[in-house]
């Protein structure tokens, strides 16, 4: 594919490529048919950088997380990581290299075994590789807990249905950090979360990253919550990859008009924050039968009979910018961004 | 507005009310949320199990124990009739009382309680180790597998296990061996499909995907992971299968099916005490055993009930 | 004050055409909740109005007894181990003083609630349809095939394409979204006067809480009718409420019309809530001003302003007395502070809180570490 060719010249200056996803797709078995969760999806991520992963519930965006880690299986293409293909690989190979990829999930609550205490969850990546003694073990379980804000005399002893869900959070990142990863990929680590709580996990999550020099996929479907902590986003619909960019130039030229409207439907904290009216119409189409041509066009506004008969490729619209769309949106989207909303943000005042 | 609209109101609409709106459930979350964003320090108060618990436990021990050290204990032979005493009431010398055949009731009543426990107990082991393994494994694997040994285990189910222990033993002879092997292999897909389920939802949970991640063993998964969560459905099933188990030995010995007289089971001794002109003449021969059995049941399901009550964890919290 | 009845059925609300002053007056509503360790005062003194037709958002973390408040209102409280008092006064009418046989007249008819989660509060093994029916034979008396046809209408305003078809779907068939349509399609059946959507976006994808907001509002301006919209989210109620209540651990601590909360934010509190939403206008990598620590043991709530313990700018004095809900200037911007902001800013120098302090279950350990 053309793209990753030109994906590699551009962004993210230096750091070698950690990731590298070719042209992956999974397909599910629905009955007698074949569902495609995602068709085709080529990316790569580069030593410490933060790729987010957004789009709507259906997209195929937790599929392709799950891809990551080979514990979804990938119908065809190849998953990279540090030149080895994790896509063929099987038993205790496959086993000692996913330890340096690690997941954050969406339900804190159901990623800790409710029958384990703290302590040993935290210590099971050592335990499995048969790390350290008991004592350094504990040790390092202590200065993680630490590490993710959670007092470790007070939480060792205790099961995890004694804890918040922010808290439940804070520990699954300790376990996911005890083996050491290099990359980390976090799917909605926050969407479960009360915007205070949220904000104190991606902070702590930015914090780790520098102090673990880690480099991470970052999933959601809220794209202020993905653009804030990711250095390029990429828009996922249905299955496919519609838009990858910076994420400040994502926002501030968004060049397809889905990814238009995943900004427009944010709400602001401001009340003169004009609620746009560009918000989505209509559901996600079924995967079972996709739409022709480009998949978004059932519910673009822009859609022209081109878009029906013939699929958009990415192509590159502005350095490092690639979208696949026959007609971008234009990039006046300067005037858009309202003043306003910056000035509250930044000094409030009356 | 017709009068009939006053009794549909209270009816339907508290019905409807009680579909639509998750009361209880959703408020008793927020009270919890509450009170674990208040722990702090001391361990969750836990309902204490109550009287009625330690004595179902204490009497499903003297049972077990008895049975056990029936042949150290200072009983007297189940077997030998002091013809001198027949159908004597409880004394010093028979605190139980004595049969037709002047047999010790105490004695016979121990010695009748291994043959119920050996068959509940065993026959719940046999299950355990075969069906629970089985289902363990195959609800966490699921694929073709999975495929394969649910059905397998359906063809089983299928069978009328009552009739099938009828065959057989008349076929092979009622030992007590034959029985327990049987009723064990009938307990197998029950079993099965019991653990495999509970399995199967753990499974699918993400503590699971995150043990993968880390590098850990099918095996260690399954041991670490799955099975400290399956353990309790697997203890207070087993006990109730154990109470089954008992009823269905019961009534193989009653049927005159089970192990052969003399040697005394719970069972037959209720079928040797109710014969007709013995029930009259001396009802302790049935009582005793019957008593024995009844209470033994209802102290092993409430054991189990209880047990099940306090493994019972509130998780969902957020 | 019981209701009047007409026909032995409905009690009578609709005569209040003429009626003045507020739709909903909550007075001094205390909830708490009797558990194991000892009282949880979950809503502590709450007091407010809504007006006909206006919006009022409730925002708060959970655990600041929001959802206890919501409930309280409609009257859905558990049976057993619940200690309330205060009054709730809806149309004319109290609603605390009634019993659940007259408060079930009340329920769907006058005043409704759209849930969180539509898929345990929709049944799963009725047609949506039928659901939607139901509430329309009961209260409107109507017989089935007029509601089936109004069921159909009603899916229609909700935005669910061909309605004809899905009314006969199951909840399964619908996506999150879609269902969540059907669940303010049932609250809105009967037209009533105040539907209290507590987080009706939560859980949602940001495309669809929009979509579902939009046709609140929507329906809302159509049928006059007023919201109360409970979320933790002030993104959320900034462009959709008339009023704000900011709770906090059980009690109001800053009240205002929208656009007052938000450029005269006078609570910490509430400045601290609006600071830890990410702003897509902020460059990427910002950090987040998150909110150190958790929200207090609401069965042993620290003395004093019970923020003191998580702000910034907290002084002896907040320590020690608990700080009323008073006004400054405008009669209708009530909060609850001794160093109120000015211009968004502290008159009193910011005493950093750390959020890297290790934060152990509880909340009150956590007050200590950030003390």
């Amino acid at each position: 594919m053309t793209e990753t060719s030109t994906t590699d010249a551009t962004t993210n200056q230096g750091g070698e490529v950690v990731l590298d996803v070719k042209n992956l797709v999974v397909e599910f078995k629905s009955g007698r048919q074949r569902v495609q969760a995602v068709s085709g999806v080529t990316f790569q991520v580069r030593q410490g950088e933060t790729l987010g992963l957004v789009g709507e519930s259906g997209c195929g965006k937790s599929t392709t997380g799950r891809t990551l880690v080979q514990v979804q299986a990938a119908t065809s293409g190849a998953v990279i990581y540090q030149g080895t293909d994790l896509t063929g690989m099987k038993g205790r190979a496959l086993r000692e290299l996913r330890t340096k990829i690690q997941m954050i999930f969406q339900d804190p609550i159901s990623s800790l075994n409710p029958r384990r205490r703290i302590k040993d969850i935290v210590a099971e990546p050592l335990v499995i590789w048969k790390r350290g003694t008991k004592e350094e073990r504990a040790t390092k379980v202590r200065a993680m807990l630490e590490a993710v804000g959670i007092d470790p005399d007070a939480a060792g002893d205790r099961r995890p249905g004694e804890f918040s869900g922010g808290q439940c959070q804070r520990i699954s990142i300790a376990r996911a950090l005890m083996a050491d990863p290099d990359l980390l990929i976090c799917d909605e680590p926050v969407s479960a979360l009360d915007v205070s709580v949220q904000a104190q996990i991606l902070n702590l999550l930015a914090d780790l990253k520098d102090r673990f020099q880690l480099t991470m996929v970052f999933i959601a479907h809220d794209l202020a919550v993905v653009k804030n902590v990711s250095d390029r986003v990429a828009v996922m619909y249905l299955g496919k990859l519609v838009e990858v960019a910076g994420s400040d130039e994502l926002y501030r030229a968004a060049a397809h008009p889905y990814t238009e409207a995943l900004l427009a439907s944010i709400p602001e904290p401001d009340p003169d924050h004009a609620s746009s009216h560009k918000a989505l119409t209509g559901e996600l189409p079924s995967p079972l039968n996709p739409p022709s041509g480009c998949r978004f066009r059932t519910r673009c506004p822009y859609a022209q009979a081109r878009c029906a008969e013939e699929e958009p490729l990415l192509r590159e619209v502005a350095p490092g910018h690639q979208v696949a769309c026959h007609f971008p949106v234009g990039p006046a989207k300067d005037q858009v961004a309202p003043p306003a909303a910056m000035a509250a943000t930044d000094a409030p005042t009356a | 507005m017709p009068d009939d609209k006053e009794l549909l109101d209270t009816r339907s609409s508290s019905k409807m009310l009680a579909n639509r709106i998750p009361m209880t459930a959703a408020t008793d979350e927020a009270v919890l949320e509450m009170q674990s964003a208040a722990v702090d320090g001391e361990v969750l108060q836990k309902k204490p199990f109550g009287f009625l618990f330690w004595f179902a436990l204490s009497f499903v021990g003297i049972v077990l124990f008895s049975a056990v050290l029936a042949n150290v204990l200072p009983l007297q032979n189940p077997n030998f009739g002091h013809f001198s005493e027949l159908n004597q009431g409880p004394s010093s010398a028979h605190l139980l009382g004595t049969d037709d055949l002047g047999r010790d009731l105490l004695a016979r009543l121990v010695f009748g309680a291994r043959v119920s426990l050996i068959v509940g107990f065993l026959g719940v082991a046999i299950g355990l180790v075969f069906g629970g393994s089985a289902g363990l494994i195959s609800g966490y694997r699921g694929g073709r597998l999975d495929i394969a040994l649910n059905a397998f285990s359906f063809i089983i189910l299928a069978f009328p296990a009552i009739v099938a222990v009828i065959a057989i033993v008349t076929f092979w002879g009622a030992s007590l061996f034959h029985i327990t092997i049987i009723l064990g292999i009938a307990t197998i897909p029950l079993m099965y499909r019991v653990i495999r389920a509970s399995s199967l939802a753990f499974a699918q949970r993400d503590f699971v995907v995150a043990a993968k991640t880390m590098g850990a063993t099918n095996t260690r998964i399954v041991l670490r992971e799955i099975l400290p969560n399956v353990i309790p459905v697997m203890v207070t099933f087993s006990l109730i299968t154990v109470a089954g188990l008992i009823v269905i030995e019961g009534t193989l010995a009653f049927l005159g099916l089970s192990v052969a007289l003399p040697t005394p089971s719970w069972g037959n001794l209720i079928n040797e005490g109710s014969s007709n002109d013995l029930l009259s003449i001396n009802p302790l021969i049935m009582l005793w055993p019957a008593m024995a059995m009844f209470t033994l049941l209802w102290s092993i399901n409430l054991i189990g009930d209880r047990l099940r009550q306090r493994f019972d964890l509130r998780e969902g919290v957020l | 004050m019981k209701a009047r009845r007409s026909g032995g059925r409905t009690l009578e609300f609709k005569d209040a055409g003429t009626q003045v002053g507020p739709l909903l007056v909550v007075d001094d509503v205390h909830t708490s909740f009797r558990t194991a360790r000892g009282t949880v005062r979950a809503v502590d003194g709450v007091s407010f109005d809504v007006h006909e037709g206006k919006t009022l958002g409730i925002v708060g973390e959970s655990g600041s007894g929001k959802t206890v408040l919501a409930r309280s209102i409609m009257g859905l409280l558990p049976p057993r181990d619940v200690i309330r008092s205060g009054t709730v006064r809806f149309a004319g009418h109290e609603l605390t003083a009634m019993d659940d046989k007259d408060l079930r007249q009340v329920w769907g008819a006058e005043l409704s609630m759209i849930f969180q989660d539509p898929m345990t509060a929709l049944n799963p093994v009725k047609r949506i349809g039928v659901q939607i029916a139901e509430s329309l034979i009961l209260h409107l008396g109507m017989d089935k095939k007029e509601a089936g046809s109004t069921a159909v209408e009603l899916l229609r305003s909700v935005g669910i394409p061909s309605p004809e078809d899905r009314v006969k779907w199951y909840p399964f068939q619908l996506s999150g979204g879609m269902r969540q349509r059907v669940m303010i399609a049932i609250a809105l059946a009967c037209a009533p006067r105040l539907v209290l959507a507590d987080e009706p976006t939560t859980g949602l994808d940001v495309t669809v809480q929009a979509q579902i907001l939009d046709l609140l509002a929507e329906l809302q301006r159509e049928r006059h009718m007023a919201v109360i919209l409970v979320t933790h989210d002030l993104g959320v109620v900034a462009s959709r409420a008339d009023d704000i209540i900011v709770m906090y651990a059980g009690r109001v601590v800053e009240r205002a019309p929208t656009h007052t909360l938000f450029h005269d934010t006078k609570m910490p509190y509430t400045r601290a809530l609006m600071d830890s939403i990410p702003r897509l206008a902020d460059p990427s990598g910002v950090r987040l001003n998150a909110i150190a620590g958790r929200p207090p043991d609401l069965i042993n709530p620290p003395d004093g302003c019970r923020f003191a313990p998580r702000c910034p700018y907290a002084q002896d004095k907040c320590r020690e007395s608990e700080p009323p809900l008073r006004t400054v200037g405008s009669a209708d911007h009530l909060f609850a502070c001794w160093f109120p902001l000015v211009d968004g800013e502290s008159t009193v120098p910011p005493v950093p809180v750390s959020l890297s302090a290790p934060v152990a279950p509880g909340p009150q350990s956590s007050g200590a570490s950030d003390a």
